[in-house]
C-alpha cells in the first residue's frame, strides 16, 4: 500500500470527524465517529503499521465504540433531545470556532518543505513492536497497565455509588 | 509538500475538530465523543511519523494512546451516567453541583 491511500483514508477520517462533532443526534455522531476510526485504521494499514491497524479496528472501533453504544442505549436520543441540542448548537459555535481557528495559525507556519516519501512505507514487524513494548519500554507499558487498573477501580466505585443514595434524591 | 506533512495537517485537523466539539457542545456524551476524536488525531500523527522514519516507536506510542483512550472512555462514561441522574447530562448544569 502507499502514502496516497493513507492520505485518502485520513481525509475521510477528517471529514467524518468534523461531521461527528456537529451532529445534533448522539447516534449519528457515534456512527460518524465509527466511520472516522475505521478509515483511520485503513490508513494505518496503508502506512505499513499492520498491528496498529488491527488494534485500531478491533479495540478502538470495536470495544470502545461498543461501550459508547451501551451508554447511548440508556440515553434519550429522541426528537425532543435533538431539538434541544440543535438549539444549543445554533448559538454556541462561534467562540469555540474562533479559538480553534487561532490554533490553526502556528500550524500553517509549521508546514515546510520536504520531499514526498520514496515509494511505499516499510511495514512494521509486530515482533519488533512487542520487543520494544515489553523490553525497552516496559516501564511505560506498566504505567499504562496501572492507568487501566485505576480506571477499572474508578468505574467500579462510581457504579457502586449509583445505589440508593442518589435514588432517594430523585423527585419521582 | 511531503506525504508526512499532509498526514500531519490532517491529524491536526482531526484534533482541532475534536477540540471544537469539546468547546462547542454542551451534552457530556457529545463532549466524550469529541474527546475520542481528539485522541484519534495524535494517534494518526504518531503512526504517520513512525512510518515516515521507518521506526516502530510510532506504533508503540499508538498502543499507549489506545490504553489512555480506553481508560478515559470507561471513566468518562461512568461519570456521565452518574451525573445524568443529578444534572441531566448537561455540562452547564454541572456548575451547580454540590456535596
Amino acid at each position: 500500500m502507499s502514502w496516497g491511500v493513507a492520505i485518502w483514508a485520513a481525509t475521510v477520517a477528517f471529514g467524518a470527524a468534523i461531521l461527528a462533532v456537529t451532529r445534533p443526534s448522539a447516534v449519528h455522531a457515534l456512527l460518524l465517529l465509527l466511520a472516522a476510526l475505521i478509515s483511520l485504521g485503513v490508513g494505518f494499514f496503508a502506512m505499513g503499521a499492520n498491528f496498529a491497524g488491527a488494534i485500531q479496528l478491533l479495540i478502538y472501533a470495536g470495544a470502545v465504540v461498543a461501550v459508547f453504544v451501551f451508554v447511548v442505549m440508556t440515553v434519550d436520543a429522541g426528537d425532543k433531545a435533538m431539538a434541544v441540542e440543535r438549539e444549543m448548537l445554533r448559538h454556541a459555535w462561534r467562540w469555540p470556532a474562533f479559538i480553534v481557528s487561532l490554533s490553526v495559525v502556528p500550524i500553517l507556519f509549521g508546514i515546510g518543505g520536504g520531499q514526498m516519501g520514496d515509494g511505499a512505507p516499510a511495514p512494521v514487524r509486530t515482533e519488533d513492536l512487542g520487543l520494544l513494548l515489553f523490553g525497552e519500554w516496559s516501564a511505560v507499558t506498566e504505567l499504562i497497565t496501572l492507568l487501566l487498573i485505576a480506571g477499572m477501580l474508578g468505574v467500579r466505585h462510581l457504579g457502586r455509588a449509583l445505589g440508593p443514595r442518589l435514588r432517594e434524591r430523585e423527585p419521582e | 509538500m511531503s506525504a508526512l506533512n499532509i498526514l500531519l495537517v490532517l491529524a491536526t485537523g482531526i484534533f482541532l475538530a475534536g477540540l471544537f466539539g469539546v468547546a462547542a457542545r454542551r451534552t457530556i456524551l457529545m463532549q466524550l465523543i469529541s474527546l475520542e476524536v481528539m485522541l484519534a488525531g495524535p494517534a494518526l500523527a504518531f503512526v504517520a511519523a513512525g512510518a515516515h522514519h521507518g521506526s516502530i516507536e510510532g506504533s508503540a506510542m499508538f498502543i499507549l494512546v489506545l490504553g489512555l483512550a480506553a481508560a478515559e472512555v470507561a471513566l468518562g462514561l461512568a461519570i456521565y451516567l452518574h451525573m445524568r441522574r443529578a444534572t441531566g447530562g448537561d455540562s452547564d448544569a454541572a456548575t451547580r453541583l454540590r456535596g
